[in-house]
């Protein structure tokens, strides 16, 4: 038997690795009301908060505004499902992988780290995406959203790209919880609000301030989340106040996060390997 | 017994790091889960007034106080279900601990008792941010003390009661903890007048929010420590009960909740073992 080239073999192992995340959802079909139906009663919640703040009797100018933000948080929602992937199925893989002792398997395999953690962003994006389209859908057909679509092909572009840039971060960040050990439990939950936060998942970013927004754009979520209520929701009812760059300038410079991460994953996985090799300790569990 | 699950579940949770570091870990999710309201009810306020003065808000004191008991809320059933789905999946401990002699159900309550401890520096955190930052007028009575903390145990036992119907159901489904973590409390979060009142959601979710003891729980603990003029400015579809109403529906749903979660830990406990369940792993 021969053996398969090297791109043959990586674009095998990365089919091989997201396999199980796109089948076992098929599998286990619970899995489809815990991960989608229930994280949007908590974005229901946050659609409300809006609504409360309205006054007695609205005039169709504070519905426009209620509306855009209401969208905004359907929005942040959306990308929250991919936030929660990256941070859960991406960053803390390697480290869990040790855990569960597949790691000294991955580290014997002849194919390339980065293919199979690009099987796992695959994987990821798959399964995340029901839970994405199902907080949208929910968004538009039970809060009533209305969403302009202006520029497909941009919006289609900030979103993947973004995408990229935020797996990218996640494929990083799996070497990095590797050599930090048992904080990378901990890294992860303290990514969460903190990050919703900074990236603005739930309201205009530039209500932070122009330099915590500029500081918090190192998150790939933050451009994306701002180019893409722009274009979607040009006439928001409040004007552009909480826009924060253009959305062609937001696209360019995801451009280079997405590039970078991944440079940055390929370069952090290189120094792993090599402590691994120098160490001989990266598969010890519990450390 | 109960001593020894709690020691072991501070040290679970913190994964053995640095108590310190876990304590800061642990305080800046909730803090920051508060200033993400707090810039949602200044935006809100600045395109619908002009004027996002926070401290002046009625509406943003109700929502602040209800996110900041919240935290024992989210903290603590997460602190139960957890419990069966990382022994089980993640430490693949649960088959020792389960033939260990301890009661199971004793054992869960004790890991979640350090959730409760943390949960309690959080919300004193978020509290003191909201009365020295934000102005939040917070007063309470030292008559009224007594009754506030016999509120915060009632309502504690009820959040570990429905944790523990919780931890029963997990041992029956897959590995589920990052849907059920957001999805429970996300629940509670929308139908029990946390960061909105009940009257902004429609009649049916308003109904929602009248079954659950957690609606009542925070309702009581506002009553206790906002000034009254604040509470009544906001419509809270509760108004037409006194305090003294809202605890006893408190009450009763806890007891309810607890002889609950007894039966339907033992049951599905039993579901699990005869099913040969109790240490599958599902990960994927």
């Amino acid at each position: 038997m021969t053996e398969p080239g090297f791109i043959r073999l990586n674009v095998r192992a990365l089919f091989g690795r997201s396999y199980p995340r796109v089948i076992g959802g098929t599998r286990e079909l619970s899995w489809i009301f815990f991960e989608t139906v229930l994280p949007i009663l908590s974005i229901a919640a946050y659609v409300f908060i809006y609504k409360a703040f309205l006054p007695p009797n609205p005039d169709q100018t504070m519905l426009d505004k209620v509306n855009s933000l209401v969208g905004y948080v359907v929005i942040g929602g959306t990308m929250t499902a991919f936030w929660l992937n990256v941070l859960w199925s991406m960053a803390s893989q390697l480290y869990w992988e040790k855990e569960v002792g597949n790691l000294q398997l991955y580290m014997m395999a002849p194919m390339s780290r980065m293919a199979l953690l690009g099987g796992m962003a695959v994987g990821g994006m798959f399964m995340t995406s029901t839970r994405a389209v199902t907080t949208l859908v929910v968004g538009v057909f039970i809060f009533g959203v209305v969403i302009t679509i202006g520029n497909p092909l941009l919006i289609l572009a900030v979103f993947f790209v973004t995408l990229i840039a935020l797996y990218g971060m996640g494929m990083m960040f799996a070497s990095l919880y590797l050599l930090y050990g048992r904080e990378a439990w901990n890294l992860s939950a303290l990514m969460e609000e903190p990050i919703f936060l900074l990236s603005g998942f739930y309201f205009p970013v530039k209500a932070l301030g122009q330099t915590v927004a500029i500081g918090a754009s190192v998150i790939p979520a933050t451009l994306g989340l701002d180019a893409l209520r722009q274009l979607m929701f040009p006439v928001s009812g409040f004007g552009t106040q909480f826009y924060f760059f253009s959305p062609e300038l937001e696209l360019a410079v995801l451009c280079v996060l997405a590039a970078v991460f991944l440079v940055l994953a390929k370069l952090s996985l290189g120094y792993l390997e090599t402590l691994a090799k120098r160490e001989g300790k990266l598969t010890t569990r519990h450390q | 017994m109960f001593k020894q699950a709690a020691w072991l579940g501070w040290e679970m949770d913190s994964n053995w790091t640095e108590p310190g570091l876990f304590l800061i870990y642990s305080i800046i999710k909730p803090v920051a889960g508060a200033f993400i309201l707090v810039l949602m009810s200044f935006v809100a306020l600045f395109i619908g007034t002009g004027n996002p003065d926070l401290g002046k808000s009625a509406m943003f004191a109700y929502l602040f106080v209800g996110n900041a008991f919240f935290i024992y809320v989210a903290s603590v059933l997460f602190g139960c279900f957890q419990v069966i789905q990382s022994d089980r999946e993640w430490y693949q401990t649960i088959r020792y601990v389960y033939m260990s002699p301890i009661n199971f159900y004793t054992y869960i309550v004790g890991r979640a008792a350090s959730k409760v401890l943390l949960a309690t520096i959080a919300t004193a955190v978020t509290l003191a941010f909201g009365v020295f930052a934000l102005h939040i007028d917070l007063s309470m009575s030292l008559w009224d003390i007594p009754l506030f903390l016999a509120v915060m145990v009632i309502g504690l036992l009820c959040v570990v009661a429905i944790g523990l119907c919780l931890a029963g159901l997990s041992f029956l489904t897959a590995k589920h903890t990052h849907g059920l973590a957001e999805g429970i409390p996300g629940m509670f979060y929308l139908f029990c007048g946390v960061i909105f009142p009940l009257s902004v959601l429609p009649g049916w979710g308003q109904s929602v929010g009248r079954a659950l003891p957690i609606t009542y729980w925070l309702e009581a603990i506002r009553r206790l420590i906002l000034p009254s003029s604040q509470i009544a400015q906001v419509t809270t579809g509760l108004e037409q009960r006194d305090l003294a109403g809202i605890i006893a529906l408190l009450l009763i749903s806890t007891a309810f909740f607890f002889l609950l979660s007894i039966l339907l830990f033992r049951m599905t406990e039993y579901l699990a073992r005869k099913a040969g369940i109790i240490d599958m792993t599902t990960n994927y």
